[in-house]
């Protein structure tokens, strides 16, 4: 019998390994002056130095080095007083030059720690994520696999590679070993995904936009039998590419590794690909050890030695931390706990205060983001933010506001503009959905009701005001409900002699 | 001193996605092995009061400022490339990988 994620977790204990990778938001590369423009003309980014002409040399970005020492800070970090960078060789075409310019063994940030919140069935707790490093590196090219069936790259006839992102800066962060984490590794995983997207997105190094591969995460799981104390084999899941695909990804991945080693199969290192559809993953190749990349220290860069005065100055000038603002952001909002996590957990702290920014209720803000459009995005599989704008949002609720939209209506409104029908106005002129506010309109309708129920009517004049909801009901219907039924109510009774 | 053995020619070889007959691995790991031993002459005369180090001048921090500058032109940057296509350089497929 197989085993279902919640039968896995009692058995065997997860450990966590979370490597991330951020493109830095620069204008020029990591090593040359070409330009980081996103979306550009194949290969017409690209010089001698990234395209690793003999001869070229390369000089780094300054501004890259600044980033990273500030993520490092942000990540409660040491500076490394003295750091490296180093080749990583290996034969792939998604580097003209045959190896990656990294760091090694003297990443520029050791040991620090992010401290998440996660829901658990005993409320919100604080969990400790520590950081083992944050180094310095260049981004790959792309490559597109022409022919064979599948567009991987197995089976392709031939690649054809674009080198303008080859040498974009990036930074990546590696965890230590994350354990500790029981059945909630999903939840720990994301909340520390999502917190370190916000502290990036606060320090304005990167746009971490990780639908569009500028912040990319690498899960590394591995399952002991609970309280052996042993270390499983891990393996290392690469292609994951949203906040809702990494939880996945991790529960995906305990529940394979479980059943492999309940049926006494043997977990392989290996890596493997998130498949987005399914949820689970799948084999890649088999991963190069550590010496197999015969890293060593580049020739051609020189020693980044940062002053600990600059480290200083750096320091003074970082954000308000995330944590800090939630804290400000939920007294100024007035959430309750567990609303707050679910909201900064669902990525949608940003976009809400957006929303409130722009002018709406902060409850109205709210629900509506974690209600309607996190309802809409679930069943799309999406992640919310994409699917429709704070200003829109904003724009809905300013509508319910002054009358012109129910509350039902509007969620019509919200799934248009989901649906790509345009704009919420646009939206509510194509589909009619103005609620019917014109007096002698609804008057019509009443008098049509009271027509088709006399009875009903007469009951109501004789002071039975819950028999009214039939005919309001009626009214209802005949104006396709785009009535307001306060207004129909208050109407309906006074035409009645029943108002007040 | 053996420093590389056969094996190791033909583990570097399938790391370079380099196809080599038995007879190219017999003589290169040869000829590496003249050649490993040549550098490791070096090791000899270094003593305790030469640090290892991967510049020969003692120079630090040198950056370029966050400035963009013109690129080669794609005609220009696949002028060298044994194939291309799509304004893309062309490699072969790669086997057997994901
Ligand atoms: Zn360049």
């Amino acid at each position: 019998m197989s085993l279902n994620y919640d039968q896995a977790v009692e058995k065997y204990e997860p450990t966590l390994g979370l490597e991330v990778h951020v493109e830095l938001n620069t204008k020029s590369k990591m090593f040359c002056s070409c330009s980081t423009e996103f979306g550009g003309a194949p290969n017409t980014q690209t010089c001698p130095v990234c395209l690793g002409l003999p001869g070229a040399l390369p000089v780094v970005n300054g501004k890259a080095i600044e980033s990273t020492i500030l993520i490092g800070l942000a990540l409660n970090c040491s500076i490394a007083p003295f750091s490296r960078f180093a080749r990583k060789n290996y034969f792939y075409p998604d580097m003209p030059k045959n190896f990656q310019t990294s760091q090694y063994d003297e990443p520029i940030c050791v040991n620090g720690y992010l401290d998440v919140e996660i829901e658990t069935d005993e409320g919100v707790k604080p969990f400790r994520v520590e950081i083992e490093r944050v180094h310095m590196e260049e981004d790959t090219g792309k490559s597109l696999h022409v022919g064979g069936a599948t567009g991987r790259i197995h089976g392709a006839d031939y690649s054809l590679l674009d080198y303008n992102r080859a040498g974009i800066p990036l930074v990546e962060i590696v965890t230590k070993i994350v354990g500790g984490t029981g059945k909630y590794a999903p939840q720990v995983a994301r909340a520390y995904v999502t917190e370190l997207r916000d502290i990036l997105r606060s320090l304005g190094v990167s746009d971490v936009k990780m639908e569009q591969g500028s912040m990319r995460c690498d899960v590394n799981l591995s399952l002991a039998p609970i309280g052996s104390g042993e270390l499983g084999t891990r393996s290392e899941t690469k292609n994951v590419n949203s906040l809702r695909s990494v939880e996945r990804a991790v529960i995906g991945e305990v529940v394979r590794q479980s059943n492999r080693l309940q049926d006494g199969e043997r977990i392989v290192q290996e890596t493997r690909h998130f498949q987005e559809e399914s949820g689970q993953t799948r084999s890649g190749r088999s991963k190069e050890q550590a010496e197999d990349y015969r890293y060593f220290p580049e020739p051609d860069l020189v020693p980044v030695v940062p002053d600990s005065a600059w480290i200083e100055e750096l320091r003074a000038t970082l954000p308000e931390k995330p944590s800090t603002r939630r804290a400000r952001l939920q007294a100024e909002w007035s959430v309750p706990d567990k609303e707050m996590t679910s909201l900064v957990n669902a990525g949608l702290l940003d976009v809400v205060e957006e929303t409130i920014t722009i002018g709406a209720d902060p409850t109205r803000a709210r629900s509506w983001w974690l209600g309607e459009v996190s309802r809409l995005a679930n069943e799309r599989e999406v992640d919310p933010t994409t699917l429709i704008t704070p200003s829109q949002v904003a724009e809905v609720i300013s509508l319910i506001a002054s009358g012109d939209l129910t509350d039902k209506l509007a969620r019509q409104v919200v799934e248009g503009v989901i649906a790509g029908e345009g704009t919420p106005v646009e939206v509510i002129a194509e589909r009619g959905l103005k609620v019917v506010s014109d007096d002698g309109a609804l008057m019509t309708a009443i008098a049509a009701a009271i027509a088709s129920q006399p009875d009903t009517a007469e009951r109501v004049r004789g002071g039975n005001i819950p028999a009214a909801g039939a005919l309001i009901g009626a009214v209802m219907k005949a104006t396709g409900g785009q009535a307001d039924a306060a207004k129909v109510r208050e109407l309906l009774l006074k035409h009645l002699g029943q108002g007040e | 001193m053996a420093a590389i053995s056969r094996d190791d020619v033909a583990h570097l070889a399938k790391l370079a996605r380099i196809e080599m007959s038995d007879s190219e691995l017999d003589h290169l790991a040869q000829e590496m092995d003249v050649i490993l031993g040549a550098v490791a002459r070096v090791q000899e005369v270094a003593s305790a009061d030469v640090p290892p180090t991967s510049h020969p001048i003692p120079v630090n921090n040198v950056v370029r400022e966050d400035v963009v500058r013109p690129s080669l032109t794609p005609q220009e940057a696949l002028s060298g490339a044994p194939a291309q296509s799509e304004d893309r350089f062309k490699v072969p497929q790669i086997l057997g990988e994901e």
